[in-house]
């Protein structure tokens, strides 16, 4: 019942933002590359049904033609089959890193803010730790301790994703925490976990669903980079960022092996990042006239 | 009213921990309320009138306050209850309107959900019949069509609407004492009319008691029987509404009384104009020594600056706490 009711209010206000979403253009083309990309995930053995993996040294390094729309790699592989199959790893990678962020970043935000004191202290001073390395620094520390693979590069985007989701939330809980409301509702004997439930978490999920969509740009970067920098999803599966990496070398001898893998990705973050910059404008109740 | 009062607030202080120091909003409070009562408490803002309702509920942030003294609810101490003990009390027997009907209900809930949780955590209904109840409630504090209005969202309802929904709220459970925290003060003269009206009605019909927190004179002569008016963190006096309003014992209850416009009586008998009280509260920070209301008063002695007056009591419901009574 009380998903219920959180469904309905989600279904009032997200009609209206889903409206106002529909006239953003931008937003709009973002939302379709992401479709597209998912789209392409979903059905990938139906576009290349052939393993992506199977080398064929006899075509390597061929140009773009219409057996092979994108060209092949050094070991003769298609690349438009491994940007199809690597279009799994990376969404799964971003969801999966930003699910971790979610499930350990809302929780601890949601009682650093609400509670304060001692307990705000000792999760903002630890958050402060991992805040104090840049990002992808801290990712890139996380795989060396956690060692390579797609796993492991999950985890370690997704751990560098939290401190950020702890100190969005909080920064929410401290203003809703004021609101008389929240004081009403301590005032008719309402329990904390019952408070920070129904009537905080409500309030904090604008921002946290605009965050997760900028997010996931941010996780499908970070683990590109990760990939380029031969310490993320290993070969021979087709990571982008693993594929652009191995293309480096052959940048002039043939550019394409590099190129594509690396349009995806700017694609996939593009596309990621314009749905998000439309969800703030049509979600975030300050832009509202 | 002659047997033990329902809520009997002894020597309360209540103090504050904050970044520029230790500040004490409430100082050596005394007050009774007795079943089905309306007592009014009025003073200046940032008196510690608000301060001494939050800790009649131990609302106040634990971390950063201090309560010593001792608040009697049914001869139970609410100052060293615990919170599950205070959580079955809050909204159960005792209950609190806020001041700002606009912010007190939650945005992302319906008005008929933030009723029907109330029920539902003190009187183990189920669902079905929390929501009978809260439209019940609703249609007590007289809003129309209360079964649409429990299911929209509270921006779909006006200020008027809104606090008597917050009142739906806390009488839903039938308090047996309402602290009213400036109820009326953002609502337009109308509406603050209906809903004094409502509340006078509610009072009766559940014979609850009421500690009307205000700094409108005129709620109180309207609705309460007795009177403890406060400055700067101490009760100054307090008496029954006709003797109060009458002879006002304190120089600052005159004050207060002579600072009310009243139509048609501008030029009557020795007074001119609205009378004003000189100076402002002093800071927390800064009491002044002796009677904290001595760089105010007009009648200031020498007694008044050096020493704090005790409270002189009159009657059984009268007391001052002013050197002039003293001699």
């Amino acid at each position: 019942m009380h998903d219920f009711e959180s469904s309905r209010i989600e279904h009032g206000r997200f009609k209206r933002g889903f409206s106002k979403l529909l006239r953003n253009k931008a937003a709009c083309f973002g939302g379709l590359v992401i479709l597209l990309f998912l789209l392409t995930a979903v059905s990938a053995p139906l576009i290349h049904p052939k393993n992506p993996n199977v080398q064929d040294i006899r075509h390597s390094l061929e140009r773009p033609s219409w057996n092979n729309l994108l060209g092949t790699d050094e070991l003769g592989r298609s690349i438009l089959g491994r940007i199809v199959y690597g279009s799994r790893i990376s969404l799964t990678i971003g969801l999966g890193a930003i699910a971790l962020g979610l499930i350990v970043g809302v929780p601890f935000g949601l009682i650093s803010g609400y509670f304060g004191g001692k307990i705000d202290f000792i999760i903002q001073r630890l958050t402060d730790i991992m805040l104090s390395f840049p990002p992808f620094l801290l990712a890139l520390g996380l795989v060396s301790v956690l060692g390579v693979g797609l796993k492991n590069t999950l985890i370690s985007v997704g751990l560098s994703s939290i401190p950020y989701m702890i100190r969005l939330v909080r920064g929410v809980v401290i203003s809703i925490r004021e609101q008389v409301y929240v004081e009403a509702a301590r005032a008719v004997g309402t329990s904390d976990g019952v408070i920070l439930y129904r009537h905080i978490l409500p309030n904090v999920m604008v921002p946290i669903i605009v965050n997760t969509t900028l997010g996931m740009g941010m996780a499908i970067t970070f683990a590109a980079g990760l990939g380029f920098l031969g310490v993320g999803v290993q070969p021979p599966d087709p990571e982008w960022g693993t594929m652009l990496g191995s293309g480096r070398s052959l940048i002039f001898a043939a550019p394409h092996v590099a190129t594509f893998p690396g349009l995806a990705i700017f694609m996939a973050v593009l596309g990621f990042n314009l749905l998000g910059d439309g969800l703030r404008d049509a979600l975030d109740p300050r832009m509202k006239a | 009213m002659n047997d033990t009062p329902l809520l009997s607030i002894q020597n309360l202080k209540v103090t504050f921990q904050i970044y520029e120091g230790v500040v004490q909003a409430v100082d050596d409070v005394t007050l009774d309320i007795g079943t089905g009562e309306t007592v009014g408490l009025v003073g200046e803002s940032g008196c510690g009138k608000s301060v001494t309702a939050l800790s009649i509920l131990q609302l106040l942030p634990r971390e950063s306050s201090r309560i010593d003294g001792r608040i009697l609810f049914d001869g139970r101490n609410l100052v060293d209850a615990g919170e599950s003990e205070l959580r079955n009390l809050r909204g159960n027997a005792i209950s609190m309107i806020f001041q700002e009907p606009m912010t007190s209900l939650n945005p992302v809930l319906t008005v008929g959900r933030q009723i029907e949780e109330a029920i539902m955590l003190h009187q183990g209904l189920s669902l079905t019949d929390a929501r009978i109840r809260a439209v019940d409630m609703l249609r007590l504090v007289q809003i129309p069509a209360p079964e649409a209005r429990a299911r929209e969202y509270p921006h779909r309802l006006s200020g008027g609407m809104r606090q008597r929904a917050m009142i739906a709220m806390a009488l839903s459970c039938r308090p047996r004492l309402l602290l009213a925290d400036e109820p009326t003060t953002a609502l337009d003269v109308t509406i603050q009319a209906q809903i004094l009206e409502l509340m006078e009605d509610l009072k009766e019909k559940l014979g609850m008691a009421i500690l009307l927190i205000t700094h409108d004179l005129g709620l109180i002569a309207q609705m309460a029987s007795r009177v403890i008016v406060m400055y700067a963190g101490q009760v100054i006096e307090e008496g029954l509404v006709t003797d109060l309003f009458h002879d006002p014992l304190h120089p600052y209850t005159r004050g207060l009384l002579g600072s009310i416009p009243v139509l048609g009586r501008k030029f009557t008998a020795g007074r001119r104009q609205l009378e004003e009280i000189p100076g402002i509260v002093p800071s927390l920070f800064d009491m002044p020594r002796g009677c904290r209301f001595n760089l105010r008063c007009p009648h200031v002695m020498d007694v008044c600056r050096e020493k704090q007056s005790p409270m002189i009591q009159l009657g059984p419901h009268r007391r001052v706490m002013c050197w002039l009574k003293a001699g």
